[in-house]
């Protein structure tokens, strides 16, 4: 069984500061969880009753009120100004595509479409596969993201990548894989019967295995 | 004065003159008294807490020991089971159902009329010295609107294609059409159910907000109420005003569902964000409708049986108002991942922030408020720090997802089960058995017995605690919620022990509920005998007999301070009850002399 607080390895380029906030976060907390449970379990002990004891009458202290005020205050607002940057650097600016593809979930599997030889989607030489999507190591991977019927969400556990498909709605979504290497896909919403076996494959390669494998594929799905 | 009009000051005074035993029907069916309501309320609220708890064990065990033939399986049907030689085994479309339905009736149809329904009741006209709700019959209808949706809720897993499985949050387009399910009649029952059990809260919440403001004994200034009283006013008026939006989205997805409009179906032009919208502006408020009469009950408990007053009252009011006010405006981090634009994620992120102080605050305030106290650990006080405890666990892993970067790995995984059952159970649920157990005397005359108490709190606090702990570990694996069959994914396989430890746990732990059960209908009948007053309190509930009368207090109580004057020098025991006059009146020479006026101020 594993206990531990540490998360699994991850392989993108943004994964590394999600997990730099998400360790930040487990040493403050942390620590204030060992303060906080420690003196309250301390307290209990000290001053649990005994004959002739008798409690201290005190209504409060405005100092120690803006003292716990203020301290977890600016703790907060600071874990929310470093994860901004992470945010918007994962969701807002997206980095010239170095692939492009389109990605749909329906109930209950996922089809990804590649541009082809031309390079550009929406023409005929584009391909697909199903239940799997192929790129390239250290390329923006940019995808546009649909469903087909209800919501699903893309899930890439190693890339620390999550984001839920919307019918009638594209959603683009980046990562860049920093290691070539066989990775998970997973559908992270309830999405009916079959949520569960909504998994597949996202396969990471060099760049010249990723274009023999697109041109291959290329060549194979040509009507 | 004639006989008309004597009868008619009697009808205004409430009748509690009255001497006539009431016919059983109207004493304990449908009763006006807000005590025999609340206890209604209770019994209804326990049973689905016990059958709540029922699905969670079900749930468990397809999770421990996936897609294996579960025990007593073959006793349930075809529709929700698959018979094999070997016994029957879970099919995924019941565990959608129970994943639905665990959270459905948890929320809605036990902890929430718990603390509302019964705490609510029981305690704000008591606390407030008002001889009844402003309006009895309403509150009347209130719990018998709740039967209907009650009824309504369970049948739903007896029609053709078993109750609702798109998750308690139902959300669209999979609710809102059978065609992605195969839940038609259930998802319906669902919707139709909580609309009714909204009416229900909405009756409630205007009848709390007119009796506190309108009924107060004189002397109980707005300062001077308890706090489990300030946090069931505030939590009426979130309900009062959460509930109307919760209601209308109901009604439009029950719309969507039967008459075919599109208000949440894309493929007719629908918008299936504006459900997400719609019911976490409801959800979010829902959250803090679920731990604010916790934190009243706690605040009540601690104090008293720390004998000190509480830690910074008038902060701790002030926290109660700024997360009724905060509670509005952070319902967008629940849909972080939603495809909402992500720049409303960063404002959503820092609001959302801001919600951890005023929680900080008071969990500050009640360490203090221990802090040379005189405790006294009887097993009210054992829930309360229980609650207290697990709270700062809830409190804090709640900061992780509310980060928006370390969301998009954890959110929808096993961490946010985690959390807010650290909230919910922990937090929520413990406040409860500290309610429960510590106003139990006023409400029945006995006290629950002691030791089976705390042999109950002890194995909870244990098990409850190996059951929701690992799931923090679960989810930074990577292991999602509301899923069938984990070991389908190749690296969640290796969870499978965990997973069964946890369900081992789940079992003993609801197997120990069954001593709080048999401590409660014991106690009954055969709890030792209560005093008015048995732990030495100073609110205006412990001043009438155990139970109280009809009509709660014999003559109109006066109040001289606030609740929480344990240990005060001026009182000669280490309580001094909101009753009590005081033992040295203001002298005369306090009274300010008359002004004589001077020229100038001609």
């Amino acid at each position: 069984m594993n206990w531990s607080w540490m998360l699994p390895p991850s392989f993108s380029t943004v994964s590394g500061d999600i997990d730099g906030i998400y360790y930040v976060i487990l040493w403050i907390t942390g620590i204030i969880f060992v303060i906080t449970e420690g003196l309250l379990f301390y307290f209990i002990f000290k001053y649990r009753h005994k004959e002739g004891r008798k409690a201290r009458y005190d209504h409060g202290s405005t100092k120690m009120e803006i003292a716990w005020t203020m301290i977890p205050l600016v703790i907060v607002l600071w874990i929310g100004f470093v994860s901004k940057g992470v945010w918007d650097t994962v969701k807002v600016d997206v980095p010239p595509a170095g692939l492009e593809v389109i990605v749909v979930g329906k109930q209950f599997e996922w089809n990804v479409t590649y541009p082809g030889p031309d390079g550009a989607l929406g023409t005929s030489d584009d391909f697909e596969t199903l239940n799997e999507l192929h790129a390239p190591v250290d390329q923006p991977v940019v995808i546009t993201l649909r469903s087909d019927d209800v919501l699903h969400s893309f899930f890439l556990p190693e890339m620390r990548i999550k984001q839920d498909a919307v019918p009638g709605q594209d959603i683009t979504v980046w990562f860049e894989a920093i290691q070539p290497g066989d990775y998970t896909i997973g559908c992270a919403e309830l999405c009916g019967i079959g949520h569960t076996t909504m998994g597949g494959r996202l396969i990471v390669y060099t760049e010249a295995d990723f274009q023999a494998w697109s041109s291959a594929q290329a060549q194979q799905q040509q009507p | 004065m004639s006989t008309i009009e004597q009868e008619m000051v009697h009808a205004a005074e409430g009748g509690h003159h009255d001497h006539h035993e009431l016919p059983f029907i109207r004493k304990y069916i449908f009763s006006t008294d807000h005590k025999m309501i609340a206890k209604q309320f209770m019994f209804v609220s326990l049973f689905f807490l016990v059958i709540g708890g029922l699905l969670a064990a079900m749930m468990r065990w397809q999770l421990g020991y996936p897609s294996q033939p579960m025990p007593g399986g073959m006793l349930l049907p075809d529709a929700m089971m698959a018979p094999t030689p070997n016994g029957a085994i879970m099919l995924p479309e019941f565990y959608n159902s129970l994943v639905t339905m665990h959270g459905t009736i948890m929320i809605f149809f036990a902890i929430m009329p718990l603390l509302v329904g019964l705490f609510g009741n029981l305690l704000i006209p008591l606390q407030i010295g008002a001889e009844d709700m402003a309006f009895p019959r309403l509150n009347m209808i209130s719990f018998w609107l709740a039967i209907p949706a009650g009824i309504l809720m369970l049948a739903s897993f007896a029609v053709e294609g078993g109750a609702a499985g798109a998750g308690w949050t139902s959300y669209a387009p999979l609710s809102a059409s059978g065609e992605w399910t195969g839940v038609y009649l259930g998802q319906q029952l669902w919707l139709a159910s909580l609309t009714i059990l909204g009416f229900s809260s909405l009756v409630g919440a205007v009848n709390y907000i007119t009796t506190v403001i309108n009924m107060r004994a004189p002397g109980m200034t707005w300062f001077r109420m308890p706090l489990a009283t300030w946090a069931l006013f505030i939590t009426a008026i979130l309900i009062l005003l959460a509930i109307p939006v919760l209601a209308g989205a109901l009604i439009m997805l029950l719309f969507d569902q039967t008459l075919g409009t599109g208000f949440f179906r894309p493929e007719v032009g629908g918008e299936p964000l504006l459900w997400q919208h719609l019911f976490w502006f409801f959800g979010h408020p829902e959250v803090y409708i679920l731990i604010l009469p916790a934190m009243g009950i706690a605040s009540e408990v601690l104090s008293n049986r720390a004998r000190k007053p509480i830690f910074g009252y008038h902060s701790m009011v002030l926290a109660i108002i700024g997360i009724g006010f905060l509670g509005w405006i952070v319902w967008g981090h629940h849909m972080f991942m939603s495809g909402m634009n992500p720049l409303l994620g960063t404002s959503f992120m820092i609001s959302t922030m801001a919600i951890a102080v005023p929680s900080a605050i008071k969990t500050f305030n009640w360490m203090a408020t221990v802090w040379k106290g005189d405790i006294h650990l009887d097993s009210p006080m054992l829930y309360a720090l229980a609650f207290v405890s697990m709270f700062i666990i809830g409190g804090l892993s709640g900061i992780f997802m509310a980060s928006t970067p370390v969301d998009i790995y954890i959110h929808d995984t096993y961490f946010i089960v985690a959390h807010i059952h650290y909230v919910l159970f922990g937090g929520s649920l413990f406040a409860i058995f500290a309610g429960i157990t510590f106003w139990y005397p006023k409400m029945f005359g006995r006290m629950m017995n002691e030791s089976l108490n705390k042999l109950h709190f002890g194995l909870t606090i244990v098990l409850y605690n190996l059951v929701f702990w690992p799931m923090h570990n679960l989810g930074l694996q990577g292991m999602m919620r509301r899923i069938y069959d984990f070991t389908q994914y190749e690296y969640l396989a290796p969870l499978q022990p965990m997973n069964e430890f946890i369900s081992i746990s789940v079992f003993l732990l609801v197997a120990t509920q069954s001593i709080y059960a048999f401590n409660f209908f014991w106690s009954l009948f055969k709890g030792e005998k209560a005093s008015d007053n048995p732990w030495d309190s100073n609110t205006l509930e412990w001043t009438v007999p155990s139970p109280p009368p009809h009509g709660n207090f014999p003559e109109m109580p006066v109040v001289y301070r606030g609740p929480y004057e344990y240990s005060s020098p001026e009182s000669e025991t280490d309580f001094y009850p909101q009753t009590t006059p005081p033992s040295n009146p203001p002298v005369q020479d306090l009274i300010p002399e008359p002004v004589t006026p001077t020229p100038e101020g001609f």
